[in-house]
């Protein structure tokens, strides 16, 4: 009854009117009878907004079913979204294949002047495959999530090889574990190829003078194939050799513990050294992670107040990994980020509290701290509905669920989010794009929402788009409809009116989706 | 003046014309033939540009030591060498553009220079310098924004404070208004030939709005798109030959000089250039570096030459959130660092000099054994610049906790 405890007493109440399975021992505030605007709130938080009929199919099998079921979205058909997908030929090939298929002979012509469409195909199926994932699939809330992790373990595409890994980086560091364990998660990126290339840990190494793995000659059964391996690796290109702090830092500052998570100077250098030899292997081949005993730095170190002994090899660096997933900063940090993302700019400490708590007490489990949020009080509380300002990523998918557009393979949307100040994949910086108000709201954003909407309702008018299945017209009371199952009915008296006064269906369905309650979920 | 007049006057007739309530234009006709007010445009290098290489210290025999692969080679030898300054420091080689300013003493260089909190974290730093409030992570708005706000005046205009960028920085976030603005040219509605009536929409939901920041950035942004179509600036030659790089940043200065010719009312802008995060393959005269400082350098030297004598009124400030290591890294890079740099540009700067205290390079010199150490305070230059230049007479509130000095003496 460790949760009990915890709950403020009209929890406790639910619990006992609502008694889940002891052994989920849940501390869910799900309405069993929930009005529109609850089901709109949850569609707005777990997944891009609603769609057409979302609404009546959500009360039809259950608020807290429907929540349940996007907690397992492997459980969940998603034929429709992978027969679409089925169509990028780049997406299910290894980084190796994307390297000798597109990136090299996209080098190669390069060289002699000529233009090749071959490598950009990949980048661009990439981003065309993620905007009709968030806006398509049925697996909402795992797309929710994959855009938080990427995010939160932000690689950015203009940085040298990363591009040829992006797409790796998301496939198989981030969407196998977006709902799993965070240990898992955090391992995976760390062996990421993108990753060791955008925080420049795939250079680093021991400082000169330092005594190696290999020198020490401690693990004297493993050869070396230098001829193999090493032709573009940085100890070839350069004979100088040292520390490069830029992951270690990250690592802890945005991956785990958070800047106020406790650790010094000293500690990100001695992170570095541990991770010291985490390297790749041939990465303008599209090569993958490999530890280079004879790049790590072989002396002992001491992390956060943990002796690592002389003499580790990669292990030194798997052992800061668990160190960190484990640690209560990072539990806090995380819980922070994800209330943040579903709760509110500023969340509540309670929810953040008990989020932190599950995650510690599930060994980071990352579906139970977000059930944890999602199914809380606040979650539900009224000052929570529309608290969120939309990013731009999620105005436009938001956008495109609300009028039901089916068509196109995604570049426009690709490129209006980009107009928006949002590029997928091209966050710069380390800390990936805000999840706040501020960040997204000003006056130039403001209009160019404005404009999105506009366009967006002008290409429905005309049927256009060079593909057949975006066929879809602007029928009559659109606007209506859209107030209905996106807003739940609750606009403003003036939103109400200047959609009233449109001179067409289409300025009136842009009028609601450019208006101030639409940029909030 | 005569421009503006004509400008303000058909600008208020059609905004009555319209129906709207044109009251910043009133205001603004109301004080026309007042002084025209001072411009400070604030240049953000974010991610920490290596200001050892950008301002090089190359009478530090140190210097040389600790950067084998990626220091600027003495003055005097050769098209790589360091341009030199004042015998003990030089310029970057690429940044060539800016020394006939620096001749001209337009241009003053703090170096070691910096913030009193010890982060290596670019997004604190950031934050830090942006609130101008090191070490406290809970202030509220930036430091442009509260001198703003301690100088509100009856004729501000909604281009009063203008960021070119997609994002309104920290440094404008708080009470004032400002605006941020990727391209002028398409800062307004677009929808063909219903866009008054569409644009008329709009601007009554978001007056409408409940949401206090959507209903406060609906009505600023209403209100520039109004004044920006009278003041015509879809076309824009620079003057003076001045020819602006090709990148953002380049873009982003060229605007902020068409909206300064413009006259629309422009107090504060702020423009930023990134990816100066060099952990490897950093470059010394030629590299990842050297271009861009090329993009920076040129970029200022085009704004300064296309404004020509307005520069008198116009003042500008570069600054990075921290330097990077006094050594290079084991790939011929720098890790993050404490002191840097700035720049201040324009008619009233005493330039032609390096301020601030050099604390030297030697290892027992350095701020914890490894980084340039910090002797000037980065709100000293920010402060003296709001004062000097801007007309600021009590920093106290815009920066809060501040002991002083309010000045390293470059504006005199």
């Amino acid at each position: 009854m460790r949760v009990v405890r915890t709950l403020v007493p009209v929890v406790a109440v639910l619990l006992i009117a609502a008694p889940r399975g002891v052994a989920e021992r849940s501390t869910s505030a799900v309405p069993a009878k929930p009005d529109d605007k609850t089901i709109v709130h949850v569609l707005n938080r777990i997944g891009f907004g609603p769609a057409p009929g979302d609404i009546e199919r959500v009360r039809e099998i259950g608020l807290q079913a429907y929540i349940d079921r996007q907690l397992r979205p492997e459980r969940i058909d998603d034929t429709a979204m992978e027969e679409r997908l089925a169509a990028f030929e780049t997406l299910s090939k290894t980084s190796r294949d994307l390297a000798d298929e597109y990136f090299l002979p996209a080098q190669m012509a390069r060289r002699q002047g000529q233009q090749v469409r071959g490598e950009r195909q990949a980048i661009v199926e990439l981003m065309q495959a993620k905007v009709l994932r968030a806006a398509y699939s049925e697996r909402q809330l795992q797309e929710v999530m994959v855009d938080f992790w990427f995010n939160h373990f932000n690689v950015f595409v203009g940085k040298g090889q990363v591009r040829l890994y992006l797409n790796e980086h998301e496939r198989d560091a981030i969407r196998p574990h977006a709902l799993g364990k965070f240990a898992d998660l955090l391992r995976a990126t760390a062996e990421s190829p993108a990753m060791l290339f955008y925080l420049d840990n795939w250079q680093s190494s021991a400082p000169e003078g330092a005594r190696t793995l290999q020198q020490n000659g401690m693990r004297p059964g493993r050869r070396f194939d230098r001829a193999a391996t090493l032709p573009d690796a940085p100890a070839a290109q350069n004979r100088r050799r040292g520390l490069n702090e830029n992951y270690a830092r990250e690592l802890m500052e945005l991956h785990t513990l958070g800047v106020d998570g406790g650790y010094t100077q000293k500690d990100v250098q001695e992170v570095a050294r541990a991770f010291t030899g985490w390297t790749i292997a041939n990465p303008r081949q599209g090569g993958s992670f490999r530890f280079e005993p004879r790049m790590h730095d072989a002396g002992e170190k001491s992390v956060l107040g943990h002796r690592i002994a002389a003499g580790g090899g990669k292990e030194d660096g798997e052992r800061i990994l668990d160190l960190l997933a484990k640690h209560r900063s990072t539990a806090r940090f995380i819980a922070t980020k994800l209330a943040r993302r579903f709760v509110a700019d500023d969340p509540p400490t309670s929810v953040v509290d008990r989020a932190a708590k599950r995650f510690a007490e599930t060994d980071g489990d990352i579906r139970e701290v977000v059930k944890s949020i999602v199914t809380a009080p606040e979650f539900f509380a009224a000052h929570a509905l529309r608290a969120k300002v939309k990013s731009p990523f999620e105005f436009v998918i938001s956008s495109v669920r609300a009028t039901g557009t089916t068509g196109g393979n995604g570049q426009a949307l690709v490129q209006a989010i980009r107009n928006l100040g949002m590029p997928l994949y091209g966050c710069q910086p380390p800390t990936g794009y805000a999840d706040t108000a501020e960040a997204w709201v000003n006056s130039g954003a403001l209009l160019n929402r404005m404009n999105f909407a506009v366009s967006l309702t002008t290409t429905l008018q005309r049927g256009a788009g060079r593909s057949p299945r975006n066929d879809v017209q602007v029928p009559k009371s659109a606007a209506d409809a859209v107030i209905r199952s996106s807003l739940a009915g609750e606009v403003s008296a003036s939103t109400a009116e200047t959609v009233a006064r449109a001179t067409t269906d289409a300025q009136a369905l842009a009028l609601v989706l450019g208006s101030p309650e639409f940029q909030r979920r | 003046m005569v421009s503006r007049r004509v400008f303000l006057k058909d600008g208020g007739l059609a905004l009555v014309s319209l129906g709207f309530a044109p009251q910043f234009l009133a205001r603004t006709v109301a004080a026309a033939g007042v002084p025209k007010r001072k411009v400070l445009v604030t240049i953000f290098q974010r991610g920490a540009v290596d200001g050892l290489n950008m301002i090089v210290p190359f009478s530090e025999d140190e210097y040389y030591r600790s950067r084998p692969s990626i220091a600027i080679a003495r003055p005097g030898s050769g098209p790589d060498a360091a341009i030199d300054l004042d015998g003990f420091f030089g310029m970057h080689p690429r940044m060539a553009p800016l020394k006939p300013l620096y001749d001209a003493r337009q241009l003053a260089i703090v170096h070691a220079c910096g913030s009193p909190d010890g982060t290596r974290s670019h997004f604190d730093a950031q934050d830090y310098m942006e609130t101008a409030t090191p070490g406290v992570k809970s202030t509220p708005d930036g430091w442009l924004n509260r001198y703003l706000h301690a100088r509100e005046h009856e004729q501000a205009t909604p281009f009063r404070a203008v960021a070119m960028a997609p994002q309104l920085p920290r440094a404008l976030q708080g009470l004032a208004p400002a605006l941020a603005i990727g391209q002028i040219a398409q800062f307004g509605i677009r929808a063909g030939q219903a866009t008054d009536m569409v644009q008329a929409s709009f601007e009554a939901e978001y007056a409408a709005a409940a949401s206090g920041v959507l209903n406060r950035t609906g009505r600023d942004a209403f209100n520039a798109v109004r004044m920006l179509k009278q003041a015509d600036v879809a076309r824009y030659s620079p003057e003076n030959g001045a020819g602006y790089p090709r990148s953002p940043y380049g873009d982003a200065l060229k605007q902020i000089a068409q909206l300064i010719k413009a006259d629309v009312g422009l107090e504060v802008a702020f423009a930023e250039t990134g990816n100066w995060d060099h952990h490897a393959q950093e470059g010394a005269a030629t590299g990842q570096l050297a271009n861009r400082l090329a993009d920076f350098a040129g970029g200022i030297a085009a704004l300064t030459r296309d404004l020509g004598d307005r520069m008198a009124d116009v003042m500008i400030l570069t600054m990075s959130e921290f330097g990077r290591t006094v050594s290079e890294n084991g790939n011929r890079g720098t890790d993050h660092g404490h002191g840097n740099a700035m720049m201040v540009i324009g008619g009233g700067v005493r330039g032609g000099k390096i301020y601030g205290r050099w604390p030297g390079l030697a290892r027992e010199q350095r701020y914890e054994g490894r980084d340039l150490a910090v002797t000037t305070d980065f709100r000293t230059v920010f402060a003296e610049v709001a004062g000097a230049h801007l007309g600021l007479t009590n920093t106290t509130h815009v920066f809060p906790g501040f002991k002083g000095p309010l000045s390293v003496g470059a504006l005199g």
